[in-house]
C-alpha cells in the first residue's frame, strides 16, 4: 500500500515505522526536518519537508491516490484541511484526521471524515483504569452521521469522494477495533 | 443582522468596528487574551477571548443564531474549520472566509464555504490590470471630465493592422491622436497605415471603450 503520513511527531513516526517495517511504501511529511530524527535509521520510506495543508506540496511528495492518508500533526485544523485535501483533490482512499477537540471530531465524523481524538482516547483509558464509566467516543471514529456512506447527499455535505469511493471507502469501519464499551454520553 | 466575526487581527478589528457603526449586532472572537482585552477596552464587551475553532466556544458566542459567520484569521485552515463548523454544526446560513493561498479557493468553495475573500487574489488581479495583454490600457483620467487617456497595443490579430487611421470608425467623441512606433511618438495623420506592434493613443469617454476595442484590438478580445 501507499501510505502518506502528515506530521512526524511521536504518533506519526511510530505509525510510519510500523507501516514501513510491514513492507508498505511510506511518505512522511513534516514542516520541520528535525522531526524526521524520530524515524529509525533503517526507515526506507520518503521523508519530505513541507506544509501538509498545501496541495502542491502533497502532490509533489507523491500523495496522489494514496491508499492510506493519515493527518497526524499537532494542529486539529491543519489535520482537517490536510485530510479534506486528500479526499477532494488527491483522491486518497482511506483517510484519517487526528482531531483532539472532541466536538470538532464528532462534527467531522458526521461530515464523513474518519477522525481520531486523543482527548477521548486518553480520558477513556484513564476512566476505564480507575473503573469509572467511559464517556465520549471510543477513539477512531468512522464517519458516523446519517450522511456517511451515502451517494445522494455528498454535494450538500461538502465531502465528495472517499466515503463512497472504492471497496475500502473512507473508514466505513474503524482501522483499529473499537473498544467494547458502549458509547454513553456521546454528544458533548 | 447578527454577525459573528472570528479573528481579531487588523481585518477582524476594523470589520467589527465598521459593522457596529452600520448598526449590526456583532460578536468578535479572538483567542489571544491580551489582544481580546485590548479590543474590548476600546469597543466594549462584545469580544469573546476564546478560540473560534472550538465548537464549544462557537456555541457560546451564539453561532446557532448568527446570520453570518466571517472567518478572518490569518490561517486558511482555521478559517476553513470555522466556516465548516458554523455551516454544518450550527446551521449558519452564510459563511465568509478569508483565504490567503489562492490555490485553496476551489477546495473551500467545494467544501461549502459560501463566500471567499482572497487578498492575494485581489492584489494579483490589481497588478495584472496594469499589464493587460489584449486590453486597452488606461493611462490617465482627464481632470473632472469623463474623458480618459487610453493606449491600445496592436497585436497580430488586430483588425486595424494594414488599415489607414482615416478608415477606422471611431466612436463618437473619441479621437486618436498619436501612434508610438518603435519607441518613437508620431502625431496621427489620417493617411498613416497602422502596423503590428504599434501603440495607438486615444482620448475618449469611458463608455466608448467597447467600440474602441472592436476597432483596435479585435472582437475576440472584447470577450474578456
Amino acid at each position: 500500500m501507499n501510505v502518506v503520513i502528515v506530521g512526524c511527531g511521536r504518533v506519526g513516526s511510530v505509525v510510519a515505522e510500523a507501516f514501513d517495517s510491514a513492507g508498505h511504501k511510506v511518505i512522511v511529511i513534516d514542516r520541520s526536518t528535525t522531526a524526521f530524527d524520530r524515524l529509525p535509521g533503517e526507515f526506507k520510506g520518503d521523508a519530505v519537508r513541507g506544509d501538509g495543508t498545501d496541495e502542491d506540496v502533497l502532490r509533489k511528495a507523491g500523495a496522489e491516490g494514496a491508499d492510506v492518508f493519515l493527518a497526524l500533526t499537532e494542529g486539529d485544523n491543519r489535520n482537517v484541511m490536510s485530510a479534506q485535501l486528500a479526499i477532494e483533490a488527491l483522491h486518497a482512499n482511506r483517510v484519517v484526521a487526528k482531531i483532539n477537540d472532541p466536538l470538532r471530531a464528532a462534527a467531522y465524523a458526521e461530515l464523513g471524515l474518519a477522525t481520531i481524538c486523543r482527548t477521548d482516547l486518553m480520558s477513556n483509558a484513564i476512566l476505564g483504569y480507575v473503573v469509572l464509566p467511559t464517556t465520549g467516543s471510543r477513539g477512531v471514529v468512522a464517519p458516523t452521521g446519517v450522511h456517511a456512506g451515502g451517494e445522494h447527499h455528498h454535494e450538500r455535505d461538502g465531502l465528495r469522494s472517499g466515503v463512497r469511493s472504492g471497496p475500502v471507502g473512507l473508514g466505513r469501519e474503524p482501522i483499529s477495533a473499537p473498544s467494547p464499551e458502549p458509547d454513553s454520553g456521546r454528544e458533548a | 443582522m447578527f454577525v459573528l466575526v472570528v479573528g481579531g487581527g487588523k481585518v477582524g478589528y476594523y470589520l467589527t468596528k465598521e459593522l457596529i457603526q452600520s448598526g449590526h449586532e456583532v460578536v468578535l472572537m479572538e483567542k489571544d487574551r491580551a489582544r481580546a482585552d485590548q479590543i474590548a477596552d476600546e469597543i466594549g464587551s462584545i469580544v469573546i477571548p476564546h478560540d473560534g475553532c472550538e465548537g464549544k466556544y462557537l456555541g457560546e458566542a451564539g453561532a446557532n443564531r448568527a446570520d453570518i459567520v466571517a472567518a478572518v484569521t490569518g490561517d486558511d485552515e482555521d478559517n476553513l474549520v470555522i466556516c465548516q463548523m458554523a455551516k454544518h454544526h450550527f446551521d449558519v446560513p452564510r459563511t465568509i472566509a478569508r483565504v490567503n493561498n489562492p490555490k485553496n479557493e476551489d477546495l473551500f468553495k467545494h467544501l461549502g464555504v459560501d463566500e471567499l475573500i482572497s487578498p492575494t487574489r485581489m492584489i494579483l488581479g490589481s497588478i495584472e490590470q496594469d499589464i493587460p495583454v489584449h486590453e486597452l490600457l488606461h493611462l490617465a483620467g482627464l481632470g473632472e471630465s469623463e474623458l480618459e487617456l487610453i493606449e491600445a497595443h496592436l497585436d497580430a490579430g488586430s483588425p486595424a493592422i494594414g488599415r489607414s487611421t482615416g478608415d477606422l470608425q471611431m466612436p463618437e467623441g473619441c479621437a486618436l491622436f498619436a501612434v508610438i512606433r518603435d519607441g518613437v511618438a508620431m502625431p496621427l495623420r489620417s493617411d498613416m497605415t497602422l502596423r503590428e506592434d504599434d501603440k495607438v493613443i486615444a482620448i475618449g469617454p469611458e463608455d466608448c471603450e467597447t467600440l474602441l476595442k472592436e476597432q483596435l484590438i479585435g472582437a475576440s478580445a472584447t470577450e474578456s
